[in-house]
C-alpha cells in the first residue's frame, strides 16, 4: 500500500493500463502539455507521445464519437471530458451510440470505451459547471456508471474499467481530487463494479452515498457517535450501475432506517431509486420512511452562502437521522 | 476481419463491371419498391425511407471499397447494405423483425449491421454516425493500416454541430476518411438552398479537405470519384469529400404527403435515371441487349421474391431474448 492522492491514484491506473495493452490511447481537451484539467494525465504525454495521449479541440462530442469508432475498431480508448457539464453536448454519443450499439445489432460489436468526467459543485462555479449527474447516467441501460469516493477504489475501478468490453462512464468528484488514501500497488488489484463497501458498521442507521457524498456520510456518523450515541452503518455504492442493493438491503434488515445521501437534484434523483428499491426490498423491516438527502430543486447559484445552502451537508444528514427516530 | 484485396487499380469500368452495377441498381430499386408493398401489408413497421432515385450512389461508390474498409451511413441505408453485398434475404428478414435479419430483428431498415461485411451501421440520429467515421479513421492510423473508412450521409446532416466535428477531427490529423455527402436536395422536407449557407462541397473545402462536386445519378462517375478519394487516404493525405448530387423519387418515409414539392420536379429527375442512363450507354456501346436487360429484371425479381419468402419463413426473435446483449460478457482473460 502506499499513501496518495486521487488525482495520482487516477493517473497510476491509466499509466498502468496502458503499459498493459498497447491499444489503450487517451484523448481529450489539454491532457497533454497541459497535464489535464484536474491534473490527471501529467506526464503521460511524455511518457507515451501525442499518439498515445492526444489533445483534441474542443468538440466534446466529435471526441466521444470518435472514442465510439475507434473502440468498434477494436481499440481501448479513454475519452477525458473535461468536466461532466460539458458531457451534455455529447449526449447523442453517449446515448444513442456507445451505450446501444451492442444491442441494436444483437452482439455483433461492442464498445470498449471509458469516459472519464469530473463532477460535482462547491467551488463558486455556478450553474452550467456545478452539476451532479451520475443519476442520469445510471439511468441508460447499456452504460456502467462509477463513481469512487477513495483513491484505492479510484485506481482498482479505473483499472477495471479499462478492461471492460463495454462502455464505462467514470465520474470523479472534483472536491475529492486532492483526497488521500492507501491505494495497492499490485498492477492486477481491480475493484469489481456492483459490490458496495460498508465503510463502518452500526445497528440504528444506514447511510447510503457516492462519490462525494460517501464522505458527507461518514461525517455524519462521526456526530451521530459523539453527540447522539447512535451507530450509523455507512454505506458507498462505488458503482451506481451495476448496483448492489444486496448490501443495502443487508444493512436495512439490521438498522431498520436508511436515509440514502446525493449532490444531485433531489426530484428524480438516484436517491430515489434507492429508495423506492428499499421500499420494495425491506419493507417489512422498514421502522420510518426511507430519507433522502440531496440538493435543492435549483439551478446552482453562483453566491457562496446560496450554494452551500443548495447542496446537502453532513448536518443535513444528522437532521434526517434525528428526525426519523 | 477480412484482409486486405489490393486489386482497385485492377478494376476498370469494364462490361462486366458495368454490368455488376446495372444488376445492383435494379436490385435495389426493386427491392425498396417491394418494402414499399410490404410496408402497406403491415410486414414491415416503424419508419421506412426508400433509396428509390439514388441507387447510382451506392453502387458507384460502394464499389470502389476493398473487402476491409469500412462503411458507416445513416438511416435511408438498405441500397448501400444491399451495394455491400450483404444478403438480400437477410436485409428483408430484418425489416420484417425476424431471427434470420442482420441484427436478429433488433434493428430495424434504420439500424441494418453487418460487421463481418465492415458495415458497420446505418444511424438514425442525423450525422450522429460522422464522429464514429473520424474515429475509425483514427483506428486505421493508430494501427498503420491503409484500410479507409466511407462515411454516407445526407445533405440535411451538414446542418448539424456533429458534421463540422467530425470534418474538422479528421481533417487536422489527417485522417483516411471519404467523406461521401447524397444530396437529394432535402432535408425531410426543407430545401437543402433554405438550409445552408453555402454550397456542401465549398463548406467542407473550408476545412482544407479536397473536395468535389459529382453527378450522383451517374454511376460511373460516382465510381471514379470514389475511387479517386481512396487513393488520396490511403496514400496518407488524409480526408476527401465528395458531394454526389441525386434525387429521392418517393417520400422522405412512407409517411410524407409530400406537399413540398412537384410531380413536374419528381418526373424531370426521373428523365436522368442512373438505371436508364446506364441501360441506354451499355446498350449503345454493344455492352448489353434486351434480353441480356430483361434477364438481369428477371433475376432482381426473384431473388426479391426469394426474400420475401424467406424473411416471411423466418421466426420472431423468442421474449427470452428480451435482456440478451443489454451489455457484453467479460471474456475470462479480462
Amino acid at each position: 500500500m502506499t499513501e496518495m492522492r486521487m488525482r495520482d491514484a487516477i493517473r497510476d491506473a491509466m499509466r498502468e493500463e496502458m503499459l498493459r495493452d498497447d491499444r489503450v490511447f487517451l484523448m481529450g481537451e489539454d491532457i497533454g502539455a497541459y497535464g489535464g484539467s484536474y491534473a490527471c494525465t501529467r506526464g503521460l504525454l511524455d511518457e507515451f507521445g501525442p499518439e498515445r495521449v492526444r489533445d483534441t479541440p474542443i468538440s466534446e462530442s466529435g471526441i466521444v464519437g470518435a472514442g465510439v469508432g475507434a473502440a468498434l475498431a477494436g481499440l481501448v480508448p479513454m475519452v477525458e471530458i473535461m468536466t461532466i457539464n460539458f458531457s451534455l453536448v455529447a449526449l447523442d454519443q453517449i446515448v444513442n451510440n456507445a451505450s446501444k450499439l451492442h444491442y441494436m445489432t444483437s452482439g455483433q460489436v461492442n464498445v470498449p470505451l471509458v469516459l472519464r468526467m469530473a463532477s460535482g459543485a462547491g467551488s463558486q462555479l455556478g450553474a452550467t459547471h456545478s452539476h451532479s449527474l451520475e443519476g442520469m447516467f445510471a439511468h441508460f441501460p447499456g452504460l456502467t456508471v462509477v463513481c469512487p469516493a477513495f483513491p484505492g477504489d479510484a485506481k482498482g475501478l479505473l483499472k477495471r474499467a479499462f478492461r471492460e468490453p463495454n462502455p464505462v462512464v467514470f465520474i470523479e468528484h472534483t472536491a475529492l481530487y486532492g483526497v488521500r488514501g492507501e491505494v495497492p500497488e499490485d498492477p492486477e488489484h481491480l475493484v469489481e463494479f456492483g459490490e458496495a463497501a460498508v465503510l463502518r458498521s452500526g445497528k440504528d442507521v444506514t447511510l447510503v452515498g457516492y462519490s462525494g457524498s460517501v464522505h458527507q456520510c461518514t461525517r455524519a456518523a462521526d456526530i451521530l457517535a459523539a453527540e447522539h450515541g447512535l451507530a450509523a452503518e455507512v454505506i458507498d455504492l462505488r458503482t451506481l450501475r451495476p448496483l448492489d442493493m444486496s448490501t443495502v438491503i443487508k444493512s436495512v434488515q439490521q438498522t431498520n432506517r436508511a436515509v440514502v445521501v446525493e449532490d444531485d437534484w433531489k426530484f428524480g434523483g438516484f436517491a430515489g431509486e434507492i429508495s423506492a428499491q428499499i421500499m420494495e426490498l425491506a419493507f417489512d423491516w422498514l421502522d420510518a420512511p426511507v430519507a433522502r438527502v440531496a440538493g435543492k430543486d435549483v439551478p446552482m447559484p453562483y453566491n457562496r452562502n446560496l450554494e452551500y445552502a443548495a447542496l446537502p451537508s453532513e448536518e443535513d444528514v444528522v437532521e434526517a437521522v434525528l428526525g426519523m427516530l | 476481419m477480412g484482409q486486405g484485396i489490393p486489386e482497385i487499380a485492377g478494376k476498370s469500368l469494364n462490361g462486366d463491371l458495368q454490368q455488376q452495377f446495372l444488376y445492383e441498381m435494379l436490385l435495389i430499386r426493386r427491392f425498396e419498391e417491394k418494402c414499399a408493398e410490404m410496408y402497406s401489408l403491415g410486414k414491415i413497421r416503424g419508419f421506412l425511407h426508400l433509396y428509390t432515385g439514388e441507387e447510382a450512389c451506392a453502387v458507384g461508390a460502394i464499389n470502389a471499397l476493398r473487402d476491409d474498409d469500412k462503411i458507416v451511413t445513416h438511416y435511408r441505408d438498405h441500397g448501400h447494405a444491399l451495394a455491400r453485398g450483404i444478403d438480400a434475404n437477410r436485409i428483408m428478414a430484418e425489416l420484417f423483425a425476424r431471427v434470420d435479419g442482420t441484427n436478429k430483428g433488433r434493428g430495424g431498415s434504420m439500424h441494418i449491421f453487418d460487421v463481418d461485411s465492415n458495415f458497420l451501421g446505418g444511424y438514425a440520429i442525423v450525422a450522429g454516425h460522422m464522429p464514429i467515421a473520424t474515429g475509425l479513421g483514427l483506428a486505421a492510423q493508430f494501427t498503420q493500416k491503409d484500410w479507409a473508412t466511407l462515411c454516407i450521409f445526407g445533405d440535411g446532416g451538414v446542418g448539424e454541430g456533429e458534421f463540422h466535428e467530425a470534418l474538422n477531427l479528421a481533417a487536422i490529423w489527417k485522417l483516411p476518411v471519404v467523406w461521401f455527402c447524397e444530396n437529394n436536395g432535402y432535408g425531410m422536407g426543407v430545401p437543402f438552398d433554405d438550409s445552408l449557407a453555402n454550397d456542401v462541397y465549398k463548406i467542407a473545402a473550408a476545412y482544407q479537405i479536397p473536395s468535389v462536386r459529382i453527378d450522383g445519378m451517374d454511376v460511373l462517375e460516382v465510381y471514379s470519384a470514389t475511387q479517386l478519394a481512396l487513393a488520396h487516404c490511403r496514400e496518407g493525405n488524409g480526408p476527401y469529400f465528395i458531394e454526389a448530387l441525386t434525387y429521392r423519387y418517393r417520400g422522405h418515409s412512407m409517411a410524407d404527403p409530400e406537399l413540398y414539392r412537384t410531380k413536374e420536379e419528381v418526373e424531370s429527375f426521373r428523365q436522368k435515371d442512373a438505371i436508364q442512363r446506364l441501360r441506354n450507354s451499355m446498350m449503345a456501346g454493344g455492352l448489353l441487349d434486351e434480353s441480356g436487360y430483361n434477364a438481369l429484371v428477371d433475376r432482381v425479381e426473384s431473388e426479391v421474391d426469394e426474400a420475401v419468402a424467406f424473411a416471411d419463413a423466418s421466426p420472431e426473435p423468442g421474449l427470452h431474448t428480451l435482456y440478451d446483449h443489454v451489455t457484453k460478457e467479460r471474456e475470462e482473460s479480462s
